[in-house]
């Protein structure tokens, strides 16, 4: 039974199709993630998905109620971490988790037990009666992350949760994200960053213009879009090389600023050729970003 | 369609209110002075000194008359106050209305949430204002003391209306507007200075239609140790202005947030 179901869901604003026709089943226990560059409608998926805003078209179903209509009780069982923190700046750490716990109606007394638990799950135990003000950005989303789990949910929405974090904050949301898969919770999470998705997920979607263009498990994606070998080369005399010689050594040569990225089933031909130029490369697997890449093009979004 | 339905209410309201009581909590003993030191101001400057060149006002000593004025106008101050810029904040600035709609709260929930805590704040700035009258001995009957039962209604009233103005605003600058055009003007036509009675015909008619007007004509015989004239009417105005600005505000705001 799907934790989340969403058919055909469409949204429009000023008459441009954000959300255009997308559907997807989300199975308990599942790690989803929805990539997609900025604007193709990632977050608006969510928040229709959660009943923050209503469909244009089609039909959801969170926790088995429908969605928009019965939103309110389904998300007495999901947790969510928004792209921006709303962490209430008024309050210390532990008020904002006790504030946030009265939103579910769920008692006093139990609410209090919760706290040092999670806060220790999210590092902030010696934090308690910090003010917001004072927290790093890696520790509000850890904090955020702890408010969303208040009330034990068995879904846990992410809005891009890594965002604006460094690598050490970021290992240490990521870590946190497995403890609670392996508790048997479910994750659907938004993000731009491949590696992210490639770590967390066993299953991905791309988003692009408000479709899914493609979706499988990050090594499927791989597999069924793209050359397994990539080469990535620079230096002086690249682009000449890339004119006269790239083309017949590799499946596909692409161009992005000094960069030719070459991709191949056999690199051999390709390295043997490079080693007989001064240019420098770099020879690694494909991965879920150059599968990302091709689908959705390298041009700026903003 | 849902933007126009009718709010729901139900008690989902409280822990929202109480998130915003435990802020003022923090707070409490700034946010009283603050709310008591204006009115104060108006009542002993303007009571006392305006007041010694002045015969009775209404049968009454100025000061005497003033204070029923003051204890409305300080109420419709604290909950416009309150509803406006307050609310604004949570809601635009720092996003605490989001943050409240993903837990199982729904916009409707949160809305009634301001308007009541709007109203509670209301509420202890005009009992203050009435605690300092009886300070003062300005009045003495225990009628007065009914004005606590009007010093609510009054705040849902004024705290409905400016919610309705805070769904539309786009920054703080836009509740100068309602300030200078509605709440200014309101203190000067309804009866707080001086008796509606002393405006040409063609105010008094505005007046009569004004929420303020009817608070003061209710709360000024009661500090008088009089039985208001009228009850049930200005009663049932003020409920209307409260019931319409609850419902425009709601949908203002479902038009603004659930796009």
């Amino acid at each position: 039974m799907a934790v989340l179901a969403v058919s055909n869901l469409r949204k429009a604003y000023g008459g441009e199709d954000v959300v255009a026709g997308v559907s997807f089943a989300i199975a308990p226990g599942e790690c989803f993630g929805l990539l997609g560059p900025n604007g193709a409608g990632k977050t608006t998926t969510l928040r229709l998905s959660l009943g923050l805003i209503d469909p244009d078209g089609g039909s959801i179903e969170l926790m088995q109620r429908a969605v928009p209509g019965e939103a309110r009780p389904a998300r007495v069982r999901v947790g969510v971490v928004p792209q921006m923190d709303n962490l209430d700046p008024d309050f210390t750490v532990e008020e904002n988790l006790l504030v946030y716990g009265r939103y579910f109606g769920i008692p006093e007394r139990s609410i209090r037990e919760r706290i040092p638990r999670l806060l220790d799950f999210a590092g902030l135990a010696s934090r308690a009666s910090a003010r917001i003000q004072t927290l790093s950005g890696g520790m509000k989303r850890r904090l955020t992350l702890a408010r969303a789990l208040i009330n034990d949910p068995d879904l846990l929405f992410m809005d891009e949760p890594t965002t604006g974090l460094d690598p050490q904050a970021r290992h240490l949301i990521w870590e946190r994200l497995k403890q609670l898969l392996a508790q048997g919770k479910t994750i659907v999470l938004t993000t731009h960053f491949m590696e992210e998705a490639e770590r967390l997920c066993a299953r991905v979607a791309i988003m692009d213009h408000g479709r899914f263009i493609t979706e499988g498990s990050p090594r499927d994606l791989i597999a069924r879009h793209i050359e397994p070998h990539v080469v990535e080369v620079h230096g002086d005399g690249v682009a000449a090389w890339a004119e006269g010689e790239a083309g017949p050594l590799a499946s596909r040569v692409e161009e992005s600023g000094d960069t030719v990225f070459c991709y191949a089933t056999d690199p051999a031909p390709l390295l043997a050729n490079l080693a007989r130029h001064e240019l420098r490369y770099l020879h690694r697997p494909a991965d879920l970003e150059d599968v990302f890449l091709k689908l959705t093009g390298r041009e700026l979004r903003d | 369609m849902r933007a126009y339905a009718l709010p729901s209410m139900s008690l989902r309201f409280v822990p929202v209110w109480r998130r915003n009581l435990l802020v003022w909590r923090k707070l409490a003993v700034p946010s009283l002075l603050g709310n008591l030191a204006d009115p104060l101001i108006y009542v002993l400057g303007l009571g006392y000194g305006l007041g010694s060149m002045l015969p009775q006002v209404g049968g009454v000593p100025y000061i005497a008359f003033l204070a029923a004025g003051m204890v409305c106008s300080s109420t419709m101050n604290s909950a416009t106050f309150e509803a406006m810029y307050s609310a604004f904040s949570r809601m635009h600035v720092q996003r605490t209305w989001d943050a409240i709609m993903m837990a199982p709260l729904d916009l409707d929930d949160v809305v009634l949430a301001e308007l009541v805590w709007a109203a509670s704040k209301s509420v202890l700035s005009g009992a203050a204002i009435l605690a300092v009258v009886w300070l003062l001995g300005l009045t003495h009957s225990l009628l007065s003391l009914w004005v606590l039962a009007l010093v609510p209604l009054v705040g849902l009233a004024f705290g409905a209306l400016a919610l309705a103005v805070t769904a539309m605003a786009r920054s703080y600058d836009f509740f100068m507007y309602y300030f200078t055009l509605v709440v200014t003007p309101m203190g000067l036509l309804c009866g707080v200075f001086f008796p509606v009675e002393q405006l040409p015909a063609a105010f008094q008619a505005i007046a009569a239609f004004l929420p303020l007007t009817h608070a003061v004509a209710i709360a000024r015989p009661l500090l008088l140790g009089e039985i208001p004239n009228h009850t049930v009417l200005h009663v049932l105005v003020l409920l209307a202005y409260a019931a319409a600005g609850f419902y425009a505000a709601s949908v203002l705001f479902r038009r603004r947030l659930l796009k």
